[in-house]
């Protein structure tokens, strides 16, 4: 349990207000109030960005790279997702976008829904050939939600598709490419992905999934988002690459992935409250008859990721107009739209980089069983003798939280306001009757019922 | 001189309950987590508690489900005081089901429950009488496989 977990959500405490609201929203119950300002429990987060999201003062902040950051190297490769297309209307071609990306500085870009298009078959081939496992399988794309199975769904490890994130197998691709065409080394070579959450960001820098990220970091697309908005408008000249099909692209918003998978038996779940429910169901074999969930943190998909710039709904509209421009200019069989696309030569297939999915234990409340035995049935009477009312006051989200946190000695029962009324009532009832039995001596003061005093030498000072 | 140490805890199940069901399994998961049990073996004592619960809850009208965790096993056991299982060797055949049309369209009744109890469980026991009701018991090892 020693091992430190970086986290890409941060908490600006002169912001915070310690109103609660992230604290409520955690799906990990992994954020306290304490001494009037949010705490991050490091173990806890899976970085999906939930609280960043809900805060009403914007106290709660993703760590990006920043723009500036690219000089340090000779060659930059930018990796812009689905997303990132969809902060801009469609009227605004891709072409054009990339253009404003060069001349940002980047000398090369690669669409990262390329390579969500070589994931996508290795998906369906894994879909296929998958016999007598537990069903459904489930997306592995989501470091969030990979995340939230290891803290609390470990026993669905087994369902998660082994096969790389498209960001990753993307970047491996284009640094190898690119240091065998320039004869560069490796660390002269920058790749940077556009991210549109935390949750990516974290894993770079503490990967679930792969063994050894070719990411060199991630900017956050609102970071970069005025600078390519100006970029885009001094543009001259557009940027021609090898684009993915409608199908990559669609990746950026919920269902694309089934769509692009071809799976038609599947479900497009999105929203870390919605994805816990769902996974909740799984565990108890509710949907065996299920053959994919696609699981996306955020609610619309990454579009609606909380590092992007443009509101959701309309990032969402932007993205299916794109998608139909580009549905016009391709063969209507998906295979064959996707395999113009899929020219790069050697895109390396998951199975060398892809690192398994451990469980990341955070529930239990001792190591000695025996002991978490005892903590678990203290926890129940601290629990029953708490209002229920999850008001949220106390800092933790729930009674049920606070139950646990005064059982590992991390809260007091006072910390409830309740309770803290209770004591206080019968402290002052205490002290009343303290006052009452003060022995009478000489003129000293008496106090009558009201605790007033009633003596007549007031002015004696 | 050992502690026979164990946890128990009891939740009802409201029949015909439908947006409830799955609570009370829900409820011992967390517990059996929280207490630090392997999650393959938490998996299966959900599964169990879950096909258990939802044959009180389409059948006998609600029920009790009692769970007792050892360090080295937990026992689950379901009551209730519904109508009885007339005959439970036809009753633990795959595939049989004496639930009505609208609970079969609503993806259960598939008769796999009492097979599947039977199947996720180390040890299982029935008892039922007719117009008395039927008590389930499941015992699970924490033995873990690998995850």
């Amino acid at each position: 349990m020693a091992e430190g977990y970086i986290h890409s959500v941060r908490f600006v405490r002169e912001k915070c207000r310690g109103c609660v609201t992230c604290v409520k929203a955690c799906p990990t119950d992994a954020i306290r109030v304490r001494n009037g300002k949010a705490e991050l429990i490091p173990a806890r987060c899976i970085d999906c960005g939930e609280c960043m999201q809900r805060c009403p003062y914007h106290a709660v902040e993703g760590v990006s790279d920043k723009l500036e950051q690219i000089k340090d190297y000779q060659y930059n490769i930018v990796l812009p997702p689905p997303s990132l297309y969809a902060q801009f209307p469609a009227e605004i071609s891709e072409d054009v976008i990339r253009g404003g990306l060069s001349h940002l500085g980047f000398d090369e870009i690669f669409d990262v829904a390329v390579a969500s298009e070589y994931i996508s078959l290795e998906i369906a081939d894994y879909i296929k050939n998958y016999n007598g496992g537990r069903k459904p399988l489930i997306s592995c794309t989501c470091p969030a939600v990979l995340r939230l199975i290891q803290v609390k769904f470990p026993e669905l490890i087994k369902q998660v598709v082994p096969v790389l994130p498209p960001v990753e197998a993307a970047a491996i691709y284009v640094k190898q490419e690119a240091m065998e065409r320039l004869g560069l080394d490796a660390s002269q070579i920058g790749v940077w992905f556009l991210a549109p959450c935390p949750s990516k960001d974290a894993n770079i820098r503490q990967s679930v999934d792969v063994v050894h990220t070719q990411l060199t970091g991630s900017i956050a697309i609102s970071e970069i988002y005025g600078k390519l908005m100006r970029s885009i408008g001094s543009v001259k000249e557009s940027k021609k690459i090898t684009a993915s099909s409608s199908y990559g692209m669609g990746w950026g918003s919920y269902g694309g992935e089934l769509a692009a998978i071809g799976v038609k038996n599947g479900l497009a779940v999105h929203g870390i409250e919605n994805v816990y429910d769902v996974l909740e169901q799984i565990s108890m074999n509710k949907m065996p008859d299920v053959d994919y969930v696609e699981c996306s943190a955020c609610s619309g998909g990454c579009i609606g990721g909380p590092l992007t710039a443009e509101n959701k709904f309309v990032a969402e509209k932007n993205l299916k107009l794109r998608l139909a421009k580009m549905r016009e200019h391709e063969p209507s069989d998906r295979l064959e739209a996707m395999a113009e696309s899929m020219t790069c030569e050697g895109f390396p297939k998951s199975g060398a980089y892809i690192k398994k999915l451990v469980p990341r234990p955070m529930m239990q409340l001792d190591d000695d069983i025996m002991e978490a035995m005892k903590k678990f049935e203290r926890m129940e009477e601290v629990l029953n003798s708490l209002p229920g009312l999850d008001c949220g006051a106390c800092g933790a989200p729930s009674c049920q939280c606070l139950a646990e946190d005064i059982v590992q000695g991390k809260a007091t029962e006072i910390d409830c306001i309740f309770k803290l009324r209770a004591s206080v009532k019968k402290l002052a009832q205490g002290m009343l009757e303290l006052a009452k039995q003060i022995p009478i001596s000489g003129g000293s003061m008496d106090l009558n019922d009201d605790g007033e005093e009633k003596d007549a030498d007031k002015g004696s000072n | 001189m050992t502690e026979a140490k164990s946890v128990k805890m009891s939740y009802d199940v409201a029949g015909g309950d439908f947006d409830r069901a799955g609570e009370a399994s829900a409820n011992i998961k967390r517990m059996l987590q929280k207490i630090g049990i392997p999650a393959d073996i938490v998996r299966r004592v959900a599964i169990g508690t879950y096909e258990a619960e939802m044959n009180v809850l389409i059948h006998a009208g609600g029920g009790t489900v009692n769970a007792e965790i050892f360090t080295d096993h937990t026992v689950i056991n379901i009551s209730d005081h519904g109508p009885g299982i007339p005959d439970i060797k036809l009753a633990m055949q795959e595939g049989w089901s004496t639930a009505p049309d609208y609970i079969r369209q609503m993806g259960f009744g598939a008769g796999m429950g009492l097979p599947n109890m039977m199947k996720c469980s180390d040890k299982f026991d029935i008892q039922s009488k007719i117009g008395e009701g039927t008590s389930i018991t499941m015992e699970f090892n924490h033995i873990s496989e690998d995850l």
